[in-house]
């Protein structure tokens, strides 16, 4: 008996263990742990036919697409973007950098209701931006793009903010050595400078891609919300409560949590082996 | 930049250690340029199309009944579900950070997990266990309490989306600072609570302040997960974005971009503390992607 005790907890003399632990347990249990459960024991009473239904639907299949294509690719174009900027603001030093610095972090501040309704103005065919693109032909918003560019915002501070205290951090020393060595700045950037922050990329790409899975708010304003052509997942998922479909919903909810399920799990990964390149 | 060995040297040599001129120019601008028209143009857009209807119209537009309750709706949801995170995020913190058990790993994961949930399935998870058909359903309505389409279910949806927001910022601190010194304060004879409000509180302040202003900026801004409870009843479950909503569909913009500016005042404030907190506390709190 003291040896399993020993082993599930080490002795320490601080107080509060059993209050603190047993405090965040059950808070943790009832507002998170205890309601999702609920969920996946609904889907778990879902009949089969019902399921097979709901997942091959036309509609929930276009919506899959949409949801995991676009928020892929402004994850993607956030990961290209997010290195630059943040290669800009740690080595170059320019005016205005501390102000271009705090306003990386707007989307995290910025209500993504005020977001939707901003974009799909900006974006609009009499919008300050729709206007300069209407010319050539391309709408934004109430179309796909529309989407593309509402989960670019909303994902936009999540590569830059992991890749900066990497690229930080990184030893100039090492470039020095490079360089004495004969390489160019080309193959220094190539061999040296960028495997140390692709841990830091990677991360930043799935934090910012299961942000975009799963974002709402920002989205439904600017998407036009066309079933099978703009319409995510998390909208269907909405649209199914309202018509009391709590069984089609509860698929598709589970189905996304699955999926979250598994992005947590490889941001867990990631970030041990980013870590490691931080030094701490 | 200029420090490099070479130079440190005074090397007759050149070393390529930084980029082309034009090189650089070019980065600079392109960076800017995404930011500007990500940014900085939609924030810029708020205020302009606010203030479309004059000043006499923004005013009226924020003071009508219907908003100073949304606006009073989403200050209480504020006031409770902010103190009760912070508490979380103190005791989780506490535990995790001062004492060694099995599963550490996992629980800190858990904590996490409303990060990747999508905000529509963190309300709806309420409903199915609160709402008519839910599994508490008809015994709620059987007692006359109302959850779902209520203030109590745009609370809970809001504890669920911030839960993490305050432990996420004091475990990495606390972790770095060790037990050495409430070890100390123990061994001198205090107790729990003045070990945490003598010793440990002074330590975190900062990164307590930090995690509660973004919980606090969240919990005021929450969209999607207070929509699907709220039920859109105006003067009672509207919170700030809501009526945002509400009133951009009725194509009422200048009125919903006049509501939309407050809240994206108070993103700026939030921004700017964060710079203050980070500044005062000399260092980047860098764990804080979310």
């Amino acid at each position: 008996m003291l040896a399993t005790a020993k082993t599930l907890y080490r002795p320490s003399i601080l107080p509060g263990f059993g209050l603190t632990l047993g405090f965040t347990l059950t808070y943790l249990s009832l507002i998170v742990l205890i309601p999702l459960a609920v969920l996946f024991l609904n889907a778990a009473g879902v009949g089969g036919a019902k399921v097979w239904s709901e997942l091959a639907s036309a509609r929930t299949l276009a919506a899959f697409r949409v949801t995991f294509g676009i928020a892929f690719l402004a994850a993607l174009i956030n990961a290209v973007f997010g290195l630059v900027i943040a290669w800009v603001l740690v080595r170059y030093p320019f005016p205005g950098r501390r102000l271009v610095d705090s306003l990386i972090d707007l989307p995290f501040a910025l209500p993504t209701a005020v977001a939707g309704i901003t974009l799909a103005t900006l974006y609009a065919g009499n919008g300050w931006i729709g206007q300069g693109l209407a010319p050539i032909g391309l709408k934004v918003a109430f179309t796909p793009l529309g989407i593309l560019v509402a989960l670019i915002f909303v994902s936009l501070p999540f590569v830059m903010r992991t890749v900066e205290p990497v690229l930080r951090n990184l030893d100039r020393e090492v470039e020095e050595g490079a360089a004495l060595l004969g390489a160019n700045r080309w193959q220094i950037i190539l061999h040296v400078i960028l495997p140390p922050l692709l841990p830091a990329t990677l991360t930043g790409f799935t934090l910012a891609f299961a942000r975009a899975l799963g974002e709402y708010g920002s989205v439904i304003f600017i998407a036009g919300n066309v079933p099978r052509v703009s319409e995510i997942l998390p909208l269907l998922i909405v649209i199914k409560l309202e018509q009391f479909d709590y069984a089609g919903a509860t698929v598709l909810a589970a189905m996304m949590l699955a999926v979250s399920f598994v992005l947590l799990l490889a941001i867990n990964v990631l970030q041990t082996w980013t870590r490691r390149w931080q030094g701490g | 930049m200029a420090d490099t060995v070479a130079e440190r040297a005074e090397l007759p040599i050149h070393l390529p250690l930084e980029e082309p001129r034009a090189v650089r120019v070019v980065l600079i601008a392109v960076a800017l340029l995404f930011l500007v028209i990500f940014l900085i143009l939609p924030l810029v857009a708020v205020f302009v199309e606010a203030f479309r209807g004059g000043i006499g119209a923004y005013f009226a537009a924020i003071t009508e009944p219907e908003a100073l309750s949304a606006i009073y709706l989403t200050l209480l949801i504020a006031l409770i579900s902010v103190p009760l995170t912070a508490a979380f995020g103190i005791a989780a913190a506490w535990s995790v950070t001062k004492f060694e058990f099995k599963g550490k790993s996992l629980l800190l994961t858990l904590i996490d997990l409303p990060f990747s949930v999508s905000p529509v399935i963190a309300g709806m998870v309420f409903v199915l266990l609160f709402g008519l058909q839910g599994i508490f359903g008809t015994w709620l309505s059987a007692h006359g309490i109302k959850i779902i389409f209520a203030v109590p279910g745009i609370i809970l949806a809001t504890l669920f989306i911030v839960l993490p927001f305050v432990a996420r910022e004091v475990i990495p601190l606390m972790q770095q600072q060790g037990t050495t010194q409430e070890e100390a304060a123990v061994l001198l004879g205090a107790n729990g609570w003045q070990t945490l409000w003598h010793v440990t509180l002074p330590n975190i302040k900062w990164a307590l302040l930090y995690g509660v202003l973004l919980c606090n900026g969240r919990a005021i801004g929450e969209f999607g997960a207070v929509s699907v409870v709220s039920g859109h009843i105006a003067g009672l479950t509207n919170t700030m974005p809501l009526h945002v909503e509400v009133l951009y569909n009725d194509y009422a913009f200048a009125a919903s971009f006049a509501v939309a500016s407050v809240l994206s005042l108070m993103a700026v404030v939030t921004l700017v503390l964060k710079n203050v907190l980070e500044w005062r506390s000399g260092e980047r709190t860098s764990g804080s992607s979310y």
